[in-house]
């Protein structure tokens, strides 16, 4: 194992990708993962990697372009943000009803309108029912450590599904983090060249991307929903592999000094350890508060959620996305659907936090759990924090 | 165990992929037409360009080398009775 | 009446066309069982392509007729690998297979051997929502043939007009009425537009003269790098034509100078089937075809005007151009 290095997370998680052996990698640049797809050109161009780098003219063919190779049996990269997220929207559901094992790299990046270059999840968050592994990595670290985990994740035959890397723009791809990366023995060693199940090649001539009639795409639904929800034991089984490999745990919900606390904070993201250190201020001033982090998106962690917040009396969940018109935030939406019928559950209040990249400090942590226990519990109730009334 | 259509679930293969390359002669497109091509060898003189414009490829040259559609598949379109130059195919009323 | 002069070679099956399809690969990699409408053009088309192709292909096909009338799960008709993906995008995932194949290739994933990826839409897949990626892949210099089967109209979803529709073809979107002639404009010249990415073989081409079509396919198949074959289909529903006639009608097509066949290879024009001194009045054409009844003499007179002009545009092409080669070397 290295020593740590300093350097831009976007950086090293283009390092990271490179060091999984890509085959095909299909980028369009947009603000904030730019960097990925040009450090990435650079790696090709100086014959570090051998891999195609195609120029795409747009990010829906750069999905496009990634779901070619992968169906003809190439591990494939993409990366995108935002607007090229919703670019590309009406193929990513595909590639994972063609259980495509493509590794999609995001910088989370705030939706137009109006338009904003800046951090939050309103991108990720349009893409929840696509059928995709969702990840969200909290440090630079987590950034290396998971696009490895992920080419291993997708290309299991018990997944092949395509599965993406939320890190935040800005706030995470544009920062300067100490990173320990693996050596190319370990990762060739960990993450095997990729053997696909079925490809298009004329020596064995098969047909991929059929039309469905209503006899059989509830089926084929069922069939993807499973993959998707069966994929949680092969992400466990890789986490723990990891931890074997390179002494760096992974598990879908992360509980910090959660122990007999009565309130608890749910973030998911880079603000995970801006919270965490007002969890450490709080606790030392004799409160009964702790953190819960969500890594794993989808499938959607169920069982560790609820073991999580066990005993909690009130759980604010923090929100970087808005459902207009709706239950606030979509994390909330989901966490409040999840606890519904638990016997013992929470009160729960939403925040929405950070959007548009909005910074969210440690004071302002502290503040929101302060005034949490007397918001609205309600449902359809959801606080907009520091909105200039 | 041959699957049974519509399948189950667990039988759809993965992805949707027929891994059956040009099963779809399971299908038999033969049911739909109306008009059916009959081949008079007297005038026929063998030049395949039945063979070479029919659309689904059913036309098939026999052991003397001439031409038949194969009838469960003709959809009667009458292309290779119209190409034929020495008038040798007539397209007639199924059912007569 | 335009008039054609000019000097073209002979291509090498055109001397055999009456007697070759005899001596044609037998094999059929496009199966029967498909359910294309009887009478299909765009279903031939695809037949004479899979043929000139040869198994050592990787089809990639974009939403459209052939697509859905060829792969309704769990059947395929399609005997080689065949991969579709969207309706936008059949040029940017065979960018993808084409780069996956070169890459597996070198790093001894695959058989070492070429393998061609071919990409196929209609005029709705290739000219207009396909267009980006079109231009894109062969911007790239991919190692592409891209074939796009014109029938003039988006066909699959019900005949509406596309900007491959030609002037005055009533469509569902754009129908003759009372206030209108149908579509109002002029066919968008895809060819040209691929000449101008530099694509070294350009080629238009119709099922109607299937030697024609197989040797341009074989020819752009054996080009290293991004080729363009526009295929002229017959769709006798959307065309509202007999079924029985899709042959004459590609014919008419061409001896009518509305759709002149011809290849650009390294930017030198030429014919590549021989039209008669005068060429035939469009109305021979329009005739035959249901989606341009409603016209009147003086539409039929500004069609005709119009193919004169475009049709000269090609022959002053055919007539000066020189290949990309001669003109480096010119001083």
């Amino acid at each position: 194992m290295r020593k740590p290095v300093g350097m831009e997370v976007a950086v090293a998680a283009a390092e990271a990708v490179a060091l999984c052996r890509p085959d095909v990698i299909a980028v369009y640049p947009i603000t904030p993962n730019t960097h990925i797809a040009e450090h990435l050109s650079e790696i090709v161009a100086n014959g570090h990697l051998d891999a195609e780098f195609i120029t795409v003219e747009s990010e829906h063919s750069a999905m496009s372009a990634v779901m070619g190779s992968s169906g003809a049996g190439a591990r494939s990269f993409t990366a995108t943000s935002s607007q090229g997220l919703m670019y590309m929207h009406e193929v990513l559901p595909i590639a994972s009803s063609m259980r495509l094992p493509i590794v999609m790299a995001i910088g989370n990046r705030a939706i137009s309108g109006p338009i904003n270059i800046w951090n939050d999840h309103s991108d990720i968050m349009l893409q929840r029912d696509i059928g995709w592994i969702s990840l969200f990595v909290e440090n630079g670290q987590q950034a290396v450590d998971m696009y490895i985990q992920a080419f291993k994740i997708a290309e299991h035959h018990d997944v092949l599904l395509p599965i993406n890397v939320n890190m935040d723009g800005f706030q995470l791809t544009h920062v300067v983090e100490p990173v320990i990366f693996p050596t190319q023995e370990e990762v060739d060693s960990f993450l095997p060249v990729y053997k696909p199940l079925a490809q298009v090649h004329p020596d064995k001539p098969l047909s991929m991307g059929t039309l469905g009639l209503p006899e059989i795409y509830t089926e084929a639904c069922r069939a993807r929903d499973y993959a998707l929800i069966n994929s949680k034991r092969v992400i466990l089984e890789v986490w723990e592999e990891w931890e074997k490999m390179f002494g760096r745990k992974y598990e879908p919900v992360t509980s910090y000094r959660t122990e007999g606390a009565e309130i608890l904070l749910m973030t998911m993201g880079s603000m995970t350890e801006t919270a965490e250190m007002a969890i450490d201020e709080l606790r030392d001033a004799g409160r009964k508060v702790g953190l819960i982090s969500l890594k794993l998106w989808r499938p959607f962690p169920f069982a560790e959620l609820r073991e999580a917040i066990e005993g909690a009396k009130l759980l604010i969940v923090t929100d970087r996305a808005l459902s207009y018109g709706g239950p606030g935030g979509p994390v909330c939406a989901e966490v409040r659907s999840a606890l519904y019928h638990e016997a013992h559950r929470p009160e729960i209040v939403n925040y929405l936090i950070g959007l548009g990249g909005r910074d969210v400090k440690v004071e302002d942590f502290i503040k929101i759990i302060e005034a949490a226990p007397a918001a609205d519990k309600r449902g359809d109730a959801y606080q907009i924090y520091g909105v200039r009334e | 165990m041959k699957k049974q259509w519509p399948e189950t679930w667990k039988e759809y293969n993965i992805g949707g992929i027929v891994f059956d390359a040009g099963n779809a002669t399971s299908f038999k497109t033969g049911a739909w037409r109306s008009l059916r091509p009959i081949w008079d060898n007297s005038k026929c003189i063998k030049c395949g360009l039945c063979y070479l414009y029919c659309p689904e490829g059913c036309v098939q040259e026999d052991e003397q080398g001439f031409f038949k559609a194969d009838l469960d598949f003709c959809k009667g379109c009458g292309i290779c009775a119209h190409e034929c130059w020495p008038r040798a195919i007539k397209m007639i009323e199924e059912g007569k | 009446m335009a008039t054609l002069k000019t000097k073209r070679t002979m291509g090498k099956f055109e001397n055999f066309e009456i007697f070759a399809p005899k001596l044609l690969n037998k094999e059929e990699f496009f199966s029967c069982g498909h359910r294309a409408c009887q009478g299909c053009g765009e279903a031939l088309a695809i037949r004479l392509m899979c043929k000139a192709l040869g198994k050592d292909t990787v089809i990639v096909n974009a939403t459209g007729c052939m697509e859905v009338i060829s792969t309704l799960y769990p059947t395929t008709a399609w005997r080689l690998p065949w991969l579709h993906v969207a309706f936008p995008n059949a040029a940017a995932v065979a960018s993808g297979v084409e780069a996956a194949l070169k890459a597996l290739r070198r790093k001894g994933r695959i058989a070492d051997r070429d393998v061609k990826t071919t990409a196929i839409g209609g005029d709705g897949g290739t000219v207009d929502i396909g267009f980006q990626a079109l231009s894109g892949a062969m911007e790239r210099g991919h190692n592409i043939l891209y074939i796009c089967f014109d029938n003039e109209a988006y066909m699959n979803t019900g005949i509406q007009r596309s900007s491959a529709t030609p002037f005055g073809a009533s469509t569902t979107t754009a129908p003759s009425g009372k206030a209108s002639i149908g579509n109002k404009t002029w066919k968008k010249n895809v060819p040209e537009i691929m000449v101008s990415h530099n694509v070294p073989y350009v080629a238009t081409a119709c099922h109607s003269y299937p030697l024609d079509f197989m040797n341009k396919v074989k020819k752009a198949r054996g080009v290293q790098g991004p080729a363009y074959i526009h295929c002229l289909s017959v769709c006798p529903t959307g065309w509202r034509s007999k079924s029985e006639e899709i042959i004459k009608l590609g014919r008419l097509a061409v001896e009518t100078g509305v759709f002149p066949l011809y290849e650009v290879e390294n930017g030198k024009y030429r014919l590549t089937v021989e039209l008669p001194e005068r060429l035939r009045p469009v109305e021979d054409y329009l005739k035959l075809q249901g989606r341009f009844r409603h016209l009147k003499k003086e539409d039929v007179a500004f069609f005709q005007e119009r193919v004169n002009l475009e049709f000269n545009k090609l022959m002053n092409k055919v007539e000066h151009s020189k290949t990309w080669q001669e003109l480096a070397e010119q001083k």
